[in-house]
């Protein structure tokens, strides 16, 4: 598994806020749920994601 | 006393008839028949005359007069086009009725996703045929009418049933007064809100889910192909999703979610229908055209089954027996399958040729099938109708992806009702060569109705019986023997033999009927390369053994077995 370079990671923070902040409070939720399902397409690995949730899931 | 209506329904494209009621003779003795049917709906008169198929008597109970109001079943799939056939009235629902393979679904306004359902040059019935219930219905009751071991009595309705040990005796109900009527069996086909289930203190086990849907026929003039048309989310029904089938006689099926809160009153009112119907028409292109209502009515999509079919000498069918949510035409086409496995057990034990596990194992089959469709339209129900607020954003999310993307657009498509596998019947052979076939039906597995390369489609050889399919020049004669020796039992058994060669007339074969195989195309389908392989059929055309070799030893444990005996030595 790859990890992100501290520039990259810095990028793709401000692409995340940038987005959120652009669409209307309402569709938030949407375009995140969005996201989510695209990245697990590109992970294509159902244990994989189910991981990734739970680590989303933890400390809010 | 029971006063069934005696004026023909209302309909802008189905002529009723009322039939006269039946009514007993007077002062006759009690009569005590086979089966009793009751329920004269699809399920009903499909069981009473694939029952009229093995010699049962049988009388079937109908408390109306006159088939039902409005279209309700309208979608028929192939496996249940292949049952009809059987029962002799698939000539006259493919004359009628609007065939079909493909699903369109669309959200904000574009086609996101088509289904094509397979379908090829081999086989006979389309994967989906529309047809009004009514006609269906006419078609079923006329064909028992023809039928001398059935007797359909319009306008009697069971009020009560008592059971013990050697029957079961109804009282029925008639505008002439009630009369009691024995029988060795009864069958309730009586449907959704089943007098036979309630009598019997019975509770289905599931889910009934919040949403409810309207279902409108309008009459309108829609130059469109017969294809299912689903629309997510459409602006006047936000969040909802509205469905359009086209049927015979140029009606449409309307069907869509009511909004939160609304009851069936306030949906069906006549201004609240005419603004939405209106609305589903824009959504085909159709802004303003006029049309007719014919029918409407509401239901809610539930997901129950009863958690056994059998109890005592009374056997539940179809919507007695199930609720299954209609997306997916999992109704009757479910219930068709019911009454085909029933049919034949119920047909041999009255022989005497059933062993004691044959007859629950329509319970088991059948309620398995059961779970396995409410597990299936559960997904489908998620997805229409999202149960809570984290199904809905994924909802949203994925209806709002598939514009764009591929890969989520699977989602669209829900499930359809299909052929069911008995992989784990108790009828299923143990110990022959299954496992060892690479292609072909396997366990429990319904045979398809293939062309023939002389003509014609397998399911036309094949009877009201089990079915030996022996590829090559023919069984051994101690297999021959074997199978005498079954029929003398009174168990139907017919040889069917595939031959690659022609054979010369006459020897050991004279016993089955050939069906040549020249191009092996069902050689291929079978998966069977070296002559002497064998498929036993149920009489429901499921397959319950085969072999690449046979022997009489093999064909009698799996006959055996099939019968519902216990597993039993070999030895004498």
């Amino acid at each position: 598994m790859s990890t992100l370079s501290i520039p990259d990671l810095e990028r793709i923070y401000d692409l995340l806020a940038e987005a959120v902040d652009a669409v209307p409070q309402a569709e938030v939720q949407r375009l995140l749920a969005k996201l989510a399902l695209l990245a697990a397409n590109e992970i294509g690995d159902v244990e994989r994601f189910s991981g990734l949730l739970a680590a989303a899931r933890r400390d809010l | 006393m029971h006063q069934p209506e005696a004026q023909p329904r209302a309909s802008l494209y189905f002529a009723y008839r009322v039939h006269p009621v039946w009514l007993p003779p007077a002062h006759a003795p009690e009569e005590k028949v086979q089966v009793v049917v009751v329920g004269g709906g699809p399920i009903g008169l499909a069981l009473a005359l694939d029952l009229a198929r093995y010699g049962v008597r049988c009388v079937l109970l109908e408390a109306e007069r006159q088939v039902s109001e409005g279209s309700r079943a309208i979608v028929f799939t192939r496996r249940s086009m292949e049952i009809l056939h059987q029962l002799g009235v698939a000539d006259r629902v493919v004359a009628k009725g609007l065939p079909w393979r493909y699903g369109n679904s669309y959200y904000r306004g574009r086609r996101v996703f088509r289904m094509a359902a397979p379908h090829d040059a081999d086989q006979r019935f389309l994967p989906m045929t529309n047809l009004q219930q009514p006609y269906l219905e006419r078609y079923l009751a006329d064909a028992l009418a023809q039928s001398p071991n059935a007797e359909l009595r319009w306008g009697n309705r069971v009020s009560a049933i008592a059971q013990d040990q050697d029957g079961v005796r109804l009282t029925v109900e008639t505008p002439a007064g009630d009369y009691a009527l024995g029988a060795q069996w009864v069958v309730a086909a009586d449907g959704a809100h089943s007098t036979l289930r309630q009598l019997l203190g019975l509770k289905m086990e599931g889910t009934a889910y919040e949403g409810r849907f309207v279902i409108a026929d309008i009459r309108v003039d829609l130059d469109l192909p017969t294809e299912r048309l689903a629309f997510f989310d459409p602006p006047w029904n936000p969040g909802n999703t509205v469905l359009m089938h086209r049927e015979p006689d140029g009606i449409w099926r309307v069907d869509y979610q009511l909004p939160p809160g609304e009851t069936a009153e306030e949906a069906l009112a006549p201004a609240a229908l005419r603004s939405r119907i209106d609305a589903a028409l824009a959504l085909v292109g159709a802004a303003g055209r006029p049309w007719e209502l014919d029918w409407c009515s509401v239901y809610s999509a539930r997901a129950m089954t009863l958690p056994d079919y059998l109890h005592g000498r009374v056997a539940f069918v179809g919507d007695a027996a199930h609720l299954l949510p209609i997306f997916g035409v999992r109704g009757a086409n479910t219930g068709f399958q019911d009454a085909h496995d029933l049919a034949w057990k119920l047909a041999l034990k009255l022989r005497g040729c059933a062993g004691p596990g044959l007859l629950s194992s329509y319970s088991h089959e059948r309620v398995a099938a059961a779970r396995e469709i409410i597990d299936e339209a559960g997904k489908s129900t998620r997805f229409m109708t999202p149960p809570s607020p984290g199904y809905r954003l994924l909802r949203d999310a994925v209806l709002s992806l598939a514009l764009s993307e591929e890969f989520v657009r699977p989602l669209l498509h829900w499930r359809t009702s299909r052929a069911h596998d008995y992989a784990s019947s108790a009828l299923n052979c143990a110990g022959d060569d299954d496992a060892l076939f690479d292609a072909g039906p396997p366990h429990g597995a319904p045979c398809a109705d293939l062309r023939l390369e002389q003509g014609g489609f397998l399911l036309d050889h094949l009877g009201p019986a089990f079915q030996l399919l022996h590829f090559g020049a023919g069984p051994a004669p101690e297999v021959l023997a074997c199978i005498a020796t079954f029929r003398r039992r009174g168990v139907p058994l017919r040889l069917l033999r595939v031959a690659m060669v022609e054979e010369a007339p006459g020897g050991a074969v004279e016993d089955g009927q050939i069906l040549p195989d020249s191009e092996g195309r069902l050689h291929r389908h079978f998966g069977v390369t070296l002559a002497g392989a064998a498929y036993l059929l149920r009489p429901d055309q499921h397959v319950c053994a085969r072999w690449l070799t046979l022997s009489a030893d093999r064909l009698q444990l799996a006959l055996d077995r099939a019968l519902g005996h216990e597993p039993r030595s070999l030895e004498p």
